[in-house]
């Protein structure tokens, strides 16, 4: 049998990003400050978490202007939601080995 | 930052966590339910007893009576009541469920919250304006039924939204809408259930699994 663990993505390790990605997997897009204050972070902490997240291609990042006010709104990627997938099945891989 | 292959079970319940809080209106509270079902009876109860004259008044025979004409003291005493009882349930809904969001610490007017109000809301009102739209022809039989389907209806669809019990509680009530259509001459008994009975067993329910 396959090792479960080497379905377990990197990239999701904290669980800072798992929430962030747990989020945006049943919301159709998430803007920063509601995934600040649903996860309770810092802007510097989410920020930091969500460029990584999007220089892997997990997350899709758009800009734009709500009237005068920059507005960032995130999304999964397809390849995010794949990669999260898989990393759930891991998970439960895992618990029923255990 | 851990890695999480330490503790699977924690991450899976962190991710079932955060899904449910971000995408679900979780302050609904069962006092709410149980508040409006209360609310539903006493109204149903000045109904019975001081407009149907403890049920010596039978609607159509009073509208043949009187010239079948839609607006008569009977209609609009029930029209009056019904909207006294549903005030009551929604000053009962927003209250409590502001309570709870309080206590618990959760943000009230959330992307989750409009959501659950517009997927409530859109067959409610449907439902009311067609309910509106019988009294006025005269077809008053059937607007229990209308009420508690199209009640039903707006549960079910709101019910991806916010605590699971809702979605099982819309399909009650649409039951016991198919049911006041098929019993006709029961109407206040079947809403009097839906409206009143239902709403407060499912509160209950809902206090006892969340909120003790």
């Amino acid at each position: 049998m396959k090792n479960p663990i080497s379905n377990l993505q990197k990239v999701f390790e904290s669980r800072i990003r798992l929430g962030i990605m747990s989020a945006l997997m049943v919301n159709d897009s998430l803007d920063f400050n509601a995934l600040k204050e649903l996860l309770e972070l810092t802007d510097g902490n989410l920020a930091s978490h969500m460029k990584a997240l999007e220089q892997q291609e997990i997350i899709v990042v758009s800009k734009q202007f709500v009237g005068r006010k920059p507005s960032t709104t995130y999304q999964a990627s397809d390849q995010g939601k794949e990669l999260f997938r898989q990393h759930l099945a891991a998970l439960e891989g895992l618990i029923n080995n255990q | 930052m851990k890695t999480n292959s330490a503790n699977p079970t924690e991450d899976l319940q962190a991710i079932r966590e955060i899904m449910d809080r971000s995408s679900k209106f979780l302050s609904l509270s069962g006092l709410s339910g149980i508040f409006a079902g209360v609310c539903a009876l006493i109204g149903a109860a000045v109904a019975w007893i001081f407009i149907l004259d403890s049920g010596n008044l039978h609607y159509n025979e009073y509208l043949c009576s009187i010239g079948s004409s839609p607006i008569n003291p009977v209609s609009i005493g029930l029209s009056i009541t019904a909207l006294f009882v549903l005030m009551g349930a929604i000053f009962g809904a927003i209250y409590f469920s502001f309570r709870r969001a309080r206590k618990t610490g959760l943000k009230y007017w959330t992307n989750s919250t409009r959501r659950l109000l517009a997927h409530l809301l859109i067959p409610l009102i449907s439902g009311g304006i067609f309910a509106v739209i019988l009294i006025l022809r005269n077809n008053t039989e059937l607007v229990v039924s209308v009420m508690l389907i199209f009640y039903g209806l707006s549960l079910v669809n709101a019910g991806k939204f916010t605590l699971g019990e809702i979605h099982y509680l819309g399909l009650t009530e649409i039951g016991l809408g198919v049911l006041a259509g098929i019993f006709i001459s029961h109407g206040l008994l079947f809403w009097s259930l839906g409206f009143g009975v239902m709403h407060i067993v499912y509160g209950i329910v809902m206090y006892y699994r969340y909120e003790r």
